[in-house]
């Protein structure tokens, strides 16, 4: 997509959003509530309008040639969105008949889809009657019954217990393992930093950087920290520790804890000694990596925690 | 064909999901039925069942597909279950086809029900069954068209409701079903002449009694046309107000 701009009156959506996803990919769309991924989730399935700018997807114009697009499409959309009234099997059914499937071909594809998603016993159950996670693994293979080869998964996992959350991140691992191109949003970083091949932070419409996860965590992993915990109270440690070690800069963590932060490489042993002169017992000395949550924070400003609040209590 | 079965099922389902209930199915009948009884009992003298069919069958039609419509799209629009068919492969024109023909159906099949009724009542011999059939389909579609223009004004499935009522009981007091177009005040004439139902019952009382105020080549072109604007004026506010 190139330039992909979307306004709502005087609020701007997406602010000319540039980036590209290889056929085949698992490629991360992360940002806090807000931030513009729906938006463009909706853009590129159909259900919105740009303000400006253009989008392709397998070499068709998004907006000119829509109707190739979405042949092409599975999406999952935020909430699950089937008919409450129609069974399980129905449910798939009719939405292969959405893509043009015959009666045949989408009754043995639903059927072999409620198996590999655990569903047969509930399969003549209205989908009023399902469980949150029981309606998200439906809503998942209810968009792959047409089998398309470009999926849209926005939040799968939100607000769903851990073990069903756990079996739909495999099952769509396998399905980038079979070849879909995955296009995922998500407020777990966790999530995102087990699935993704790539990642994209959006901001306020903006994507503010984009790579692999290495790219992404390789100017973070430049500055080296080392983690100090102690038995005892460490005091007024931390002016007397800067002088000694000028190269340095301390984070005093509590009472019994530092962090050190310096952008050349670290030796223990001084430290160590350092501690040993003042009769202060290291209880435990560890490197710290800079984690794909903390890449986030530091770029977006946003608290993961209190956006997956937000997020969950919308949906629930 | 693959656009032809995405149509047919997702007529299948609205039928078997909204239209053939149990509750919507008593309805069609209890309606007739109810309003016939109300104006026996009102004249009993005077009653004649052949005079009254053409109201009640235009009655049934306008509240069968205005009713439905309008609360169940908006329904799958709140429980965002619309998306879905917007997300499939499909023309909006064959989507909002396939979305109108359930209640186009619900609304003629509702009229078929004081017609059944009637023959217990009175000879029918005599009526022009196909200028009675294209006007119950013609009524069908262009009151099936304002419950879609509805459906695309509202949010919430109360305003559906509420937004019905504002258009169907000035309808049904304006195009002659009880009141004679020719009668009405002269100020209110010209609100009748663009309402369709005024047409529509018009052809009706032409093709069950013989009589009517217009021309049958009026009544009908006058339905063609506010179809076909209807549909391309719904066609438009849908893509303006859905794909946002």
């Amino acid at each position: 997509m190139e330039q992909l701009t979307k306004r709502y009156g005087s609020f701007t959506a997406l602010n000319g959003i540039t980036f590209s996803v290889a056929e085949g990919e698992f490629f991360g769309f992360l940002g806090p509530n807000g931030a513009g991924k729906t938006t463009t989730i909706n853009i590129l399935t159909g259900l919105a309008r740009p303000t400006s700018g253009t989008a392709w997807i397998a070499g068709y114009d998004c907006f000119r040639e829509r109707k190739k697009v979405k042949e092409l499409l599975g999406v999952v959309p935020d909430e699950s969105n089937l008919y409450e009234e129609l069974n399980g099997f129905e449910n798939l059914c009719f939405c292969g008949a959405l893509y043009g499937m015959e009666r045949k071909t989408r009754e043995r594809r639903a059927k072999e889809l409620l198996s590999t998603f655990g569903l047969e016993e509930v399969a003549l159950k209205p989908f009023g009657a399902y469980s949150k996670g029981m309606k998200r693994k439906l809503t998942i293979a209810a968009c792959l019954m047409h089998d398309p080869p470009i999926l849209f998964l926005d939040e799968p996992t939100t607000g769903i217990d851990v073990a069903s959350a756990r079996q739909i991140r495999e099952l769509i691992k396998n399905l980038n393992r079979q070849g879909k191109t995955v296009f995922l949003t998500t407020h777990y970083i966790e999530e995102a930093e087990r699935l993704c091949d790539r990642l994209a932070f959006i901001v306020e419409g903006r994507i503010v950087t984009i790579g692999s996860l290495e790219e992404l965590l390789h100017d973070f992993r430049k500055e080296r920290i080392l983690e100090f915990s102690f038995a005892e109270g460490i005091g007024e440690i931390r002016v007397p520790l800067e002088e000694a070690f000028p190269e340095i800069a301390v984070e005093v963590k509590g009472n019994k804890a530092l962090r050190v932060h310096s952008k050349k490489p670290l030796n223990l042993v001084p430290f160590i000694n350092f501690f040993d002169d003042r009769k202060l017992t290291v209880y435990e000395a560890k490197l710290i990596l800079p984690s794909l949550e903390e890449v986030f924070v530091k770029i977006t400003g946003v608290e993961l925690e209190k956006m997956k609040q937000e997020k969950e209590g919308k949906k629930s | 064909m693959k656009t032809w079965i995405a149509f047919v099922n997702i007529l299948k389902k609205d039928m078997q999901s909204y239209y053939l209930k149990p509750p919507n199915i008593s309805w069609g009948l209890v309606f007739p039925i109810a309003w016939t009884l109300m104006v026996f009992l009102k004249s009993p003298g005077t009653f004649d069942v052949r005079n009254l069919l053409p109201g009640v069958m235009a009655l049934s039609v306008i509240f069968g597909t205005t009713s439905m419509l309008a609360v169940t799209i908006t329904f799958e629009r709140r429980s965002r279950s619309f998306e879905r068919l917007l997300l499939a492969p499909l023309d909006l024109s064959v989507l909002i086809l396939a979305k109108t023909g359930g209640a186009v159906l619900f609304g003629m099949v509702n009229a078929l029900a004081p017609l059944l009724l009637a023959l217990f009542f009175t000879d029918l011999s005599g009526i022009r069954w196909l200028s009675l059939f294209g006007a119950l389909f013609l009524i069908a579609v262009t009151s099936t068209l304002l419950a879609l223009f509805i459906a695309v004004s509202v949010r919430e499935v109360f305003e559906a409701q509420t937004f019905s009522n504002f258009f169907r009981f000035p309808m049904i007091f304006l195009c002659g079903l009880f009141i004679p177009v020719k009668a009405l005040p002269l100020y209110l004439k010209p609100l009748s002449f663009i309402l369709p139902p005024t047409y529509g019952v018009d052809i009706l009382k032409s093709a069950i009694n013989h009589r009517s105020d217009f021309t049958l080549s009026l009544d009908f072109a006058a339905l063609l046309v506010f179809a076909t604007g209807l549909f391309v004026f719904s066609m438009r506010k849908v893509v303006k107000k859905w794909i946002y």
